[in-house]
């Protein structure tokens, strides 16, 4: 989805999010930026449809407008000096992979992409990332339904055994993302992992988007999102992504009797 | 010390001061205020108002003024209102605090205003805040157009930036606009306020006074920007450098950023779910309006059994919030005794009222779980030792008396810190080693043309302390921009 935002446009780095609000009364979510242009003053993000935010988000129209954006947030990721870099992206991680692989690129980092889904119907920005100077693209799907069979971590883990990375990136659900940390920690490969957890501000305030990270305490929003993902606590944060599961079912269930749409 | 003989009316006695009792503040019963979040304190009447002024001695040396913070003229607001011009008394409140209907109700007066006044010394001080609620709801309650608005002095041609929009901001933002400067407010969440709305719980006040004050900000021209996080989108630098270097061009810039960064006591298990920062607990009820959830769409985990860590006002609101939201108990762990709890009086005796437990002289040492989710706490006795240098007697733990407590939620609130985004914001700025901003009196940093007050500079303190820096803070910018940016 893309929104004017000329402001926020001017400042976006790869790796940063947004913080929106689509309605009065509604929840502020997080967001990663794709794509914006500072010349044009627009963003883009891609989202999936999880609840009842990313449900109403998704019946918005062109011309339409959000509440409340706030961003940039978060520190940007670090591009430049990692050599060979794999850049694994899982669902909608793809939006964050494919702006930091650009940044990256563009730093003149060699890079290497490893895009997943479920299914092909779940494939985002493949063309995009083809498009970019970077040295290859492997695309995964659970189901093989496009690209090669399997889970990202097992070319994640040829590249590690070959050699042929000096450094990871990767950007996914968590529990992708823990597994990926896993893979590389046997080779000793360096890895960032740009963290999802909840959060309420964004800003440093209320602390609900704490991890732990090498057993200190981390505030998601304004530490990261980028940690090194071999210290990262996964653990509590799957645990803590769980807090308000129920709350939500009950939240989108609401919503969507009241909606006409069929999904 | 003004002997008693002095204390005695002023030269013309314009009326008799009564000996009743102090007028108690109507108050909601406690069993029905418990389950809603509508205000608890329902204000004076005109007759209670009118009745609590008469108590005013109206001295010749009013010793109630030194007491606040901002030195209002007590004294005469309460003539104005023993003779019923309600207006009158609002232009002298606003002369010094713009926000008299939020002061009113929060300030502590019982260490302020209400100590200094003489009849204190008999037990039953005037209630001046209550007074000043009065006032101030009074004021709020006029069309927008008869309200009491300070006159505006000419254009300045000045832009000034104020970065937060808590009292600090707020304050500073109305007195540069009553200067005659342009001024444009940047808050980082989607509402104005800082804590005043998404800390300070509805019942204690309604957010429609402080929306109600903030609308008149904006009828005297002050601009306010929301979502915009300074650090991120913009730095304090490219505030002020000028536009044909791609800068805002601001002439000087406030920071009232707050201390709004939780603590937490960095004790086993305190990542668990279920363990939250009164910050978040606060901001998801009050800013996010959660207990209206699925209405809203912000949900908070409604805990049964709740521990909220701490003993201040901070603490007092998480633990009467938990309540509304329906725990069947809660209770506060804080480790010395109640005489030493920095809460207001007032809040405690309400929390009591509400049914909050006290579990005094213990302190948590670790939070249990099962599965992720908080099981209940380890507490170890405290005893009180030797007073430190807040003169507070300091608590030592008991060896070996670590006892177990049940409960499904943990709230800390056990204090806030300088958010370290100031760095971002304004690297080069001179800081305290605690990331506390260093200003002069007036409120100048170490960086020309930026000024800073409240919570940022002094630490968590107080909302009238706060008005108060921003105001003289904006005096000092005032003087800074006309007499020609020195230093610049
Ligand atoms: C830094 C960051 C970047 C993100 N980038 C993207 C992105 O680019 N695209 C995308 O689709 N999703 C992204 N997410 C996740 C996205 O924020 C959640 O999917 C969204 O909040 C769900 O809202 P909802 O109301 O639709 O669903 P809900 O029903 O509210 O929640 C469904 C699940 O989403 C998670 N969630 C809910 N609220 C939040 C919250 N405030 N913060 C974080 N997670 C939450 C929880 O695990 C929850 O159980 C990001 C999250 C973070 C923290
Ligand atoms: C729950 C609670 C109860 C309290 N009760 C009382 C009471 O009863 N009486 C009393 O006198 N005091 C009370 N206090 C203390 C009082 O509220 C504070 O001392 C006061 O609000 C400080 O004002 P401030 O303007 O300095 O900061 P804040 O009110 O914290 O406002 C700072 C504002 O700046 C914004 N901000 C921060 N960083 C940025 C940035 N980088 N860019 C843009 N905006 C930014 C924040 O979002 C916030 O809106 C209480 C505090 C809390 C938390
Ligand atoms: S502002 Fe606060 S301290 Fe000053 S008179 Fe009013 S209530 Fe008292
Ligand atoms: S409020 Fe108290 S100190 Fe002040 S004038 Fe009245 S009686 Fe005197
Ligand atoms: S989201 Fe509130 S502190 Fe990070």
């Amino acid at each position: 989805m893309g929104v004017e935002a000329p402001r926020i446009a001017r400042k976006v780095k790869a790796g940063q999010f947004l913080v929106l609000r689509v309605a009065e009364g509604g929840e502020r979510i997080p967001l990663t930026f794709s794509d914006w242009s500072a010349e044009e003053g627009w963003i883009r993000f891609i989202f999936m449809r999880v609840g009842k935010t990313t449900h109403e988000l998704s019946h918005l129209e062109v011309g339409d407008s959000i509440a409340d954006v706030a961003g940039p947030l978060g520190q940007p990721t670090h591009v430049g000096d990692l050599g060979r870099v794999a850049v694994v992206g899982g669902g909608v991680g793809a939006a964050v992979a494919y702006s930091v692989a650009r940044a990256m690129a563009e730093a003149g980092d060699e890079v290497t992409v490893i895009l997943g889904a479920r299914t092909a119907d779940l494939l985002v920005l493949e063309e995009e990332l083809r498009a970019l100077p970077i040295k290859e693209l492997v695309v995964m799907t659970d189901d093989g339904s496009v690209g090669r069979g399997g889970l990202v971590t097992a070319p994640l883990k040829e590249l590690c055994e070959s050699g042929a990375i000096d450094n990871a990136f990767a950007v996914g659900p968590a529990i992708m993302m823990k597994f990926c940390a896993a893979t590389t920690a046997e080779f000793d490969v360096p890895t960032i992992v740009s963290l999802n957890p909840i959060m309420v501000d964004g800003t440093g305030m209320c602390g609900a988007c704490r991890v732990t990270v090498g057993g200190e305490t981390k505030f998601g929003c304004v530490d990261g999102p980028d940690f090194d993902g071999h210290a990262v606590n996964f653990e509590e944060l799957l645990t803590r992504q769980r807090i308000y599961t129920d709350d939500e079912r009950v939240a989108d269930a609401e919503y969507s009797r009241g909606c006409q749409c069929q999904v | 010390m003004p002997g008693v003989a002095e204390n005695q009316p002023a030269e013309k006695p314009r009326h008799k001061p009564s000996r009743a009792p102090r007028t108690p503040m109507p108050e909601r019963e406690a069993a029905e205020r418990a389950t809603d979040f509508d205000e608890v304190a329902i204000g004076y009447s005109q007759d209670d108002a009118i009745a609590e002024a008469m108590r005013c001695l109206q001295c010749r040396n009013p010793t109630c003024i030194d007491g606040c913070p901002v030195n209002i003229d007590i004294k005469s607001f309460i003539g104005h209102i023993i003779e019923g011009n309600w207006a009158d008394g609002v232009a002298v409140l606003k002369e010094r605090n713009a926000l008299p209907a939020v002061c009113g109700r929060v300030c502590p007066q019982e260490e302020q205003c209400e100590a200094a006044c003489v009849l204190a010394k008999k037990g039953e001080p005037v209630a001046i805040g209550r007074l000043e609620r009065y006032l101030g709801d009074f004021d709020l309650a006029c069309d927008i157009e008869s309200r009491c608005v300070p006159e505006l002095a000419p254009s300045s041609g000045f832009r000034v930036a104020v970065v937060g929009s808590g009292p600090a901001g707020l304050a500073a933002a109305g007195e540069l606009a009553r200067l005659g400067h342009a001024v444009t407010i940047f808050e980082s969440l989607h509402a104005p306020g800082g804590v005043l709305s998404y800390g300070i719980p509805e019942f204690r006040l309604p957010k429609s006074i402080v929306n109600a004050e903030i609308e008149m900000l904006e009828t005297a021209g002050v601009e306010i920007v929301l979502d915009s996080v300074i650090g991120q989108i913009e730095t304090v630098e490219e505030l002020m450098a000028p536009s044909e270097k791609g800068g805002s061009g601001y002439d000087a810039v406030f920071l009232g950023l707050g201390a709004g960064l939780p603590v937490f006591m960095g004790i086993p298990g305190e990542n668990l779910n279920g363990v939250y920062s009164a910050n978040e607990f606060l901001t998801r009820v009050n800013l996010m309006r959660a207990f209206d959830f699925p209405h809203a769409d912000t949900p908070v985990w409604r805990g049964r059994k709740v521990a909220v860590v701490g003993g201040g006002n901070v603490a007092m609101d998480a633990a009467r919030t938990a309540k509304r939201l329906g725990a069947e108990e809660v209770f506060l762990v804080y480790r010395r005794t109640e005489d030493e709890m920095p809460a207001r009086r007032e809040e405690v005796h309400h929390a009591r009222e509400e049914g909050i437990e006290f579990k005094m002289l213990c302190s948590p040492s670790e939070i249990t779980g099962r599965e992720g989710w908080v099981t209940g706490l380890v507490a170890t006795r405290m005893e009180l030792g030797e007073a430190d240098d807040s003169g507070r007697r300091s608590p030592v733990c008991v060896l070996g008396s670590e006892f177990p407590i049940e409960c499904d939620t943990v709230i800390m609130a056990v204090g806030t810190r300088a958010n370290p985004m100031l760095d971002r914001a304004a690297p080069d700025i001179e800081t305290t080693r605690r990331g506390y901003i260093l200003t002069d009196e007036e409120g100048a940093t170490s960086v020309p043309g930026v000024f800073a007050g409240g919570d940022i500079v002094t630490g968590a303190a107080t909302v009238i302390l706060a008005m108060g820096a921003g105001k003289r803070s904006a005096r000092a910018i005032d003087a800074w921009l006309r007499e020609g940016k020195p230093g610049a």
